[in-house]
């Protein structure tokens, strides 16, 4: 039915079963926009955030994306700036994705700040002294650079790049690609960085606080640094997942090898920083505010040390190591499952470094609340994990996202 | 975001953020305004017929 839009040389389901995925995951999706509709018509209210939790659900969802989502820039970074010409065959997909997480970084914040009517009064309006200001600018930027990065994949649908004016479009635009590539990374290094130094400037909260350099504090090059390390993984990631869920090969090993050693070298140095930025900070920083770092994770119900752990340890050195040994990189399982570990690991950060932050009791007349999102946040934070996947499945189904696709499958 | 916003001083804050953000959006506008304008060249000069 749909065969003249799917490019040459690939196969594909058939259009009846494409359509029932599209028809399953579009119900989760009109959930997600009923509670959407909720919030935008009744108001804040639907959700359970509270004085303890300003920050909550959306605003993880919106972290997680983003640092996630950060696979795009650093793969790009490193295919236009840097030079790696293996990556060709991964940066489609990791345009796709990243153009996925930041429309849905943008839709989270459109929904959680109350009345998106006023989105724009943080643009015209700006408060020059706030790191959320440049978050916005840099968010918003950045988007149009993925927008830019992703149009060149929708005009080589084959009917598409039938029209000369389309075909010649997609073309320039990928001969000045490394401008919007470098643009990107400039944008990415500050919103990225900027997202962590919200956290590490709370010179009120002990637990996120942080000393730095000038006005940026160490949780600044962090959050940038976790992004370029974590981001590479959920591509991998998702990149592998299509693979299973198609039967196809879609990437040769020698480059899903030579990003995810990147990563795992990124993953590692990253690692170090935060290791010796947990211990300062736990052995000087938290006591010089009067905190000993076991007041952070006990009387309470469920933040524990564990959490700690998890963090750098199950979902930091074990993947980082898995990622830096030859045997590991070549084993699909151990590469799965190091990827996997890795985007829990990143997601469990923000979680800490935006929820955890804002709950740990400050005052000894504070106590630890505990928050239960509400199914109108639940359905929400779905909705865009939804719309990606109906994305991923249009894109692969009618855009030519894996270069090496044809020939892996003859 | 402009100097005519009511609430604009030319100050280094000002200068540095409203700077960055109109430097990004002159790369992302200009290099499009590019990429398309030498398409229409290149469309008018017969380029682009579906060879690949």
């Amino acid at each position: 039915m749909d065969s003249a839009l799917i490019p040459d040389g690939v196969k594909r389901c058939s259009f009846g079963k494409f359509a029932i995925g599209i028809i399953i995951v579009g119900g989760v999706l009109l959930w997600g926009v009923y509670a959407m509709l909720l919030v935008w018509l009744k108001g804040l209210n639907q959700t359970n955030m509270n004085d303890y939790y300003g920050f909550a659900l959306w605003i993880w969802a919106d972290l997680g994306v983003i640092a996630l989502g950060g696979g795009a820039f650093f793969t790009g970074l490193l295919r236009y700036i840097i030079g790696k010409n293996e990556l060709k065959n991964i940066i489609n997909c990791a345009v796709l994705i990243g153009f996925i997480c930041y429309s849905s970084a943008l839709l989270i914040l459109a929904i959680d700040i109350g009345q998106p009517l006023r989105g724009w009064f943080i643009f015209w309006h700006a408060n020059v002294h706030s790191m959320l200001t440049e978050v916005a600018f840099c968010l918003s930027c950045y988007f149009a650079v993925l927008t830019i990065e992703y149009i060149p994949l929708i005009l080589e649908n084959r009917q598409l790049n039938k029209v000369p004016f389309f075909h010649n479009l997609a073309h320039n635009m990928h001969e000045v690609m490394a401008i919007f590539a470098a643009t990107g990374a400039f944008l990415s290094f500050f919103h990225q960085g900027s997202l962590g130094g919200v956290a590490g400037v709370l010179f009120g909260r002990p637990f996120a606080f942080r000393e730095g350099i000038f006005i940026w504090p160490w949780t600044f090059f962090l959050f940038t640094w976790s992004a370029a390390a974590y981001g590479p993984c959920f591509t991998l990631f998702v990149t592998r997942l299509m693979e299973k869920i198609s039967g196809k090969k879609l990437v040769k090993q020698n480059v899903i090898d030579l990003l995810a050693k990147i990563s795992g070298w990124t993953m590692g140095t990253y690692l170090i920083a935060k290791i010796i930025d947990t211990w300062y900070w736990a052995a000087t920083t938290a006591p010089s505010m009067g905190f000993n770092l076991i007041d952070f994770y006990s009387n309470n119900p469920f933040y524990g040390i564990w959490i700690l752990i998890a963090e750098i340890v199950v979902c930091g050195v074990i993947p980082a190591a898995i990622l830096l040994t030859p045997k590991g990189r070549s084993n699909p399982t151990l590469l799965f499952t190091a990827v996997s570990l890795a985007c829990i690991g990143v997601l469990l950060n923000r979680w800490v470094m935006v929820v955890q932050v804002m709950a740990v009791p400050v005052m000894t007349f504070e106590s630890w609340v505990m928050y239960i999102p509400s199914w109108q946040e639940v359905a929400t934070t779905i909705l865009p994990v939804a719309y990606g996947i109906i994305l991923v499945m249009i894109s692969f189904r009618y855009l030519p996202i894996f270069p090496q696709e044809r020939e892996l499958n003859p | 975001m402009f100097p005519f916003s009511f609430e604009w001083i030319w100050d280094v804050g000002h200068m540095v953020f409203m700077g960055g953000l109109w430097y990004a959006l002159t790369i992302i506008g200009l290099g499009m305004t590019y990429c398309i304008l030498k398409a229409v060249v290149d469309t008018m000069q017969g380029k682009g017929g579906y060879h690949h």
